[in-house]
């Protein structure tokens, strides 16, 4: 079992768009794509940790602000050419809330 | 069940096409390629350096074995396609067996033409176009003396260097009285046919080969006038033929070369083809740059996506002949009415002719220092109107103070590996020639990709070309004739703008749509430049979208590298009061601001502002009436002023009085890219005027207008505008300039490159000789102004976006 943890309203986070929870030992990144999905990352990008949440969101992708990497929402992975990857926390849309997935051990693939 | 796709020809143009189709279709074909020769794909221009002793046969593979295994496409190499059946739709192989397909590409590139004079199936006779060439070629110079090159064309003296080098005696028999006609004019090839000669090659000009002699085995040729010369081994390099035989049988419309229509299909739509076997609107090519246009064409339309079109390509050759530098591209012989600039110094071996017609290159052909070979051809292919720089376009391309390294190339390969190239990125020579080498790269855009060389200002653009350059051999680093503006689209921003105003297109998706773009959302690079394009031309109907700024822009500071923010208050030409820094003094307390520090732009900077402080620390600020300064937009950034004639002794104008005046009419617009003006009070110039994107210089008599400049990594200074009489004409010259910048320029093109990319000229045109255009640009700017002012501090202080400044808090 997840445990859920409910985060805000969809409508909060705007389409195309993120915004950052603070956590006690990180930030994380929620991004809305134009489709309404949600994805959860830890907002520390693979290159020098730069502020996912602060990019530009496309497709299921966001490019970092600082040396626009591109990482893919759903696995966390720098898309080619780049390599490395960031922390990905499950996310679940119900009724128009967000749900987050926390606990380490419990990050989604 | 996946389609079929088969490949036949495992060559240049063929496995460009597969990488380009993977790029966007990884999983859509079961993929087998056919080729010929028993090697995976390699770079065959480097056959040259190779048979010249200066690379080896394992440098230049360019997908090896694993490269296929990985991609799941299946290769035959030393297999033949015997047969193509249109109607069953499969190939036939060499070994007999029948493999189906959906689609088809043929790619089986050329055949090098043997003259069908007596003789000429001899043993010793060979051409010059496989790794099967060059390897026969080195078995003879190891064990025979004496070799004949027919052909004094490129391929042909690249051959003939190669055996010299090798320590064979060479003779090269031209029919024609002038070395490589196609690439050079007469003088330019005397020059080369008289350092050849120093270096040791024999050459008979107007000899016509009758017959090759030997029993069996090559002995020696005979000419048409009955003179003969001693050859152990020939070499045929008199041209190339188009390798059409497979297509011709299965009965595909084929002329010299197999037929193509612009998505580079075949008079049957199951059949694409692409590369040297190709005749597309009546031209086939001989070069790689083209080939690869053409691959990428047949990508796109293999992969169904199909927007791309092929529309030919003017192409440049280079002789890659250690030590000898030439350059030739497009119509390097004057026809009736064209004019010409020549320079010639023959004490240095050096000869530049440009073509000229209506102010526009249209060939050129440089030898002995071919440094600005690149820049010339980029002139040429897009048009530029040459006439603000002709005088001096000969000495190159530094000359003329460009935004760029273009002086810097020839001595690029001297460096060290160690050496930086990219300041932004802190990448070193060493880096990108690995990567090139290693990932097999072949474009600026996959060096960018791969090392982020040269992918942030840019200014390095011209030290990566040289090294792809230098690197890979020429002919790789040519940029498609028309580049899109991102990934995502064919269209240029030019094609963009243009679409946009005559189109009347409002929104993204209204872009999106009408040009087909192929990623539904865009990309980081498109959405902020169309974001841009449409605010622009749409002033107060199109609604700026958040999503699509950088996040500079979207939260109205720097990003600093720790995430943390810069604020900087705008202060009209500099000036300030007691008060005002009163009031930051305050705002810096009260935020506990960690460092602050006078800009540049005569502005005060607070570093280190967290992101959710900002809403309440811009509401400070407006109260005590500061708007934003945009030093984190492409924006209007400063008017930088001097003391002027209030208190300098030598100032002739009020340049700090006539800078606020500028800075109240220009501040809130956004830009291409960011944007600086300044005003000095005389000559002296202590606002460093001649280095922004609009400077005053006053002068006794009136207001001389300066445009771009910019300082940076390379400077450059202004052109001079024009001279004016009063401040109420230098607003409104200023006015129409930006407003004509703003609808013109490329997104994150700075007026500089811009200055020099449409010519100083149409700017006078616009803004100086035509009144009336120029007070409808002002009109024009003026407009949109009424929307652009509006300070975003205020407004997000006030709660505008909110969302965009408050962490969320879990519930
Ligand atoms: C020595 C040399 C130097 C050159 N220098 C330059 C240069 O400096 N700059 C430049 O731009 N260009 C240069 N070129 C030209 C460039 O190499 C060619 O334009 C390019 O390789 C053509 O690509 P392609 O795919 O059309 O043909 P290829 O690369 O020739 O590929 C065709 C392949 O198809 C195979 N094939 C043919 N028929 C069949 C069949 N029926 N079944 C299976 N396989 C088949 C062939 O064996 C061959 O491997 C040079 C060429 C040579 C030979
Ligand atoms: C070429 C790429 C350049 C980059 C990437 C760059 C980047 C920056 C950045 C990030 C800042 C803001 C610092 C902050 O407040 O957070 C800044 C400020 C500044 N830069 Fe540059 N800069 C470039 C070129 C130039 C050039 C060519 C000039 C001068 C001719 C210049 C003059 C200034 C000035 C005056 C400021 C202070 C800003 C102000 O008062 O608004 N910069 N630059
Ligand atoms: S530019 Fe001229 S007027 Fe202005 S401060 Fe310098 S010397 Fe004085
Ligand atoms: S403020 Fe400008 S010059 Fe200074 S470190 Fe940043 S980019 Fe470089
Ligand atoms: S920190 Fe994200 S790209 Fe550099």
């Amino acid at each position: 079992m997840k445990d859920w943890i409910e985060i805000a309203a969809l409508d909060d986070i705007p389409r195309l768009g993120a915004r950052v929870i603070r956590t006690d030992t990180m930030d994380v990144a929620i991004f809305r794509t134009r489709d309404d999905q949600v994805f959860a990352l830890r907002d520390a990008c693979p290159h020098r940790g730069g502020p996912l949440s602060q990019g530009i969101v496309h497709g299921t992708s966001v490019s970092c602000p600082l040396h626009n990497w591109k990482i893919d929402l759903a696995s966390g992975q720098a898309l080619g050419p780049d390599e490395g990857c960031t922390n990905v926390f499950a996310t679940r849309v119900e009724d128009g809330k967000v749900y987050l997935a926390l606990k380490a051990g419990e990050a989604a693939a | 069940m996946k389609q079929k796709l088969i490949v036949i020809g495992n060559g240049m143009a063929g496995m460009r096409a597969i990488e380009e189709l993977l790029k966007l279709e990884p999983s859509l074909y079961d993929i087998t390629v056919f080729g010929n020769e028993p090697h995976p794909n390699y770079n065959r221009i480097m056959l040259s350096p190779v048979l010249a002793g200066d690379k080896q046969v394992d440098d230049i593979i360019l997908n090896p074995l694993e490269w296929y295994r990985d991609n799941g496409i299946t290769l035959h190499t030393g297999n033949a396609v015997t047969e193509i059946d249109r109607v069953g739709q499969y190939v036939i192989d060499a070994a007999g067996d029948s493999h189906q397909y959906d689609r088809l590409l043929v790619a089986t590139g050329s055949t090098p033409f043997m003259i069908p004079v007596p003789g000429a199936d001899k043993q010793g006779v060979i051409g010059f176009r496989d790794i099967k060439d060059v390897d026969t070629m080195l078995e003879y110079a190891a064990n025979h003396s004496r070799a004949v090159v027919i052909g004094g064309g490129l391929l042909g003296l690249e051959a003939a260097n190669g055996l010299r080098t090798r320590g064979m005696e060479v003779t090269v028999v031209h029919l024609l009285d002038s070395l490589m006609e196609r690439q050079l004019d007469k003088p330019a090839a005397a020059l080369l046919k008289a350092t050849l000669e120093e270096r040791g090659l024999n050459f008979l000009m107007q000899a016509q080969t009758a017959e090759i002699l030997g029993e069996g085995h090559v002995t020696g040729v005979r000419f048409a006038d009955g003179s003969e010369v001693a050859a152990d081994l020939v070499v045929m390099a008199v041209g190339i033929r188009p390798n059409v035989t497979l297509a011709k049988d299965a009965g595909i419309h084929c002329e010299r070369g197999i037929v193509v229509n612009d998505t580079m299909q075949t008079f049957d739509p199951k059949i694409y083809a692409v590369g040297e076997c190709v005749q597309h609107r009546g031209e086939c090519y001989g070069l790689v740059a083209p080939l690869f246009e053409q691959a990428r064409v047949a990508a796109n339309h293999l992969a169904q996506i199909g927007i791309g079109r092929y529309e030919g390509s003017v192409t440049s050759t280079k002789l890659k002949v250690t030590g000898v530098d030439l350059f030739s591209a497009g119509e390097f012989n004057e026809s009736g009415g064209d004019e010409t600039l020549v320079l010639q110094d023959p004490a240095q071996g050096v000869y530049k002719k440009l073509v000229i017609r209506d102010n526009r290159i249209k060939g050129a052909v440089l030898y002995g220092d071919t440094m600005d070979g690149t820049w010339y051809f980029t002139l040429l292919r897009e048009e530029t109107d040459i006439s603000a720089f002709r005088g001096t376009i000969l000495f190159g391309q530094h000359d003329i103070g460009d935004a760029g390294h273009g002086d810097a190339s020839a001595s690029v390969m001297a460096l060290p590996a160690g050496a930086e190239i990219c300041g932004c990125n802190g990448v070193c020579k060493g880096d990108i020639v690995d990567a090139i080498g290693k990932k097999g790269l072949f474009t600026l855009e996959e060096v960018r990709a791969h090392t982020k060389a040269s992918s942030s200002c840019g200014s390095c653009t011209g030290l990566v070309e040289a090294i792809l350059a230098g690197t890979v051999g020429e002919g790789y680093d040519k940029a498609p004739s028309k580049k899109g503006m991102c990934g995502c689209t064919e269209h240029s921003h030019d094609d963009v703008i243009a679409a946009i105003r005559h189109s009347g297109l409002k929104s993204m998706q209204a872009v999106r749509d009408a040009l087909d773009w192929k990623n539904p959302d865009g990309c980081a690079a498109c959405r902020p430049a169309l974001n841009y394009y449409l605010l622009a031309h749409w002033p107060g109907e199109y609604q700026d979208d958040a999503q699509s700024r950088f996040i500079n822009e979207r939260a109205h500071g720097n990003i600093q590298k720790d995430g943390t923010y810069s604020v900087v208050p705008r202060m009209f030409g500099g000036l300030c009061t007691a008060d005002e820094l009163r009031a930051i003094a305050d705002v810096a307390d009260k935020y506990r601001v960690p460092e602050m520090k006078v800009t540049g732009g005569q502005r005060i900077d607070m570093f280190g502002v967290k992101k959710e402080d900002l809403p309440a620390m811009w509401k400070d600020l407006s109260d005590a009436g500061f708007v934003s300064g945009h030093a984190y937009g492409k924006a209007l950034r400063t008017v930088k002023t001097c003391a002027g004639k209030k208190w300098c002794r030598f100032g002739t104008q009020d340049s700090t009085g006539l800078g606020v005046q500028l800075e109240k009419m220009t501040w809130g617009s956004w830009m291409p890219h960011k944007f600086k003006l300044a005003v000095s009070g005389c000559p002296r110039n202590c606002a460093e005027a001649t280095i922004k994107d609009f400077g005053v210089v006053c002068v006794d008599s009136g207001y001389e207008l300066h445009i771009g400049g910019n300082g940076g990594i390379k400077v450059r200074v202004t052109d001079v505008l024009c001279k004016v009489d009063t401040e109420e004409e230098v607003l409104e010259y200023c006015a129409a300039f930006i407003q004509l910048y703003r609808e013109e320029g490329h997104y994150l093109e700075r007026t500089a490159p811009w200055v020099e990319r449409v010519g100083l000229n149409h700017i006078k045109q616009k803004v100086v000789d035509d009144a009336d255009n120029r007070k409808v640009l002002r009109e024009r700017f003026l407009y949109s102004q009424t929307f652009a002012q509006v300070d975003p501090w205020k407004a997000r202080a006030q709660g505008e976006q909110s969302h965009e400044f408050k962490p969320l808090r879990i519930a």
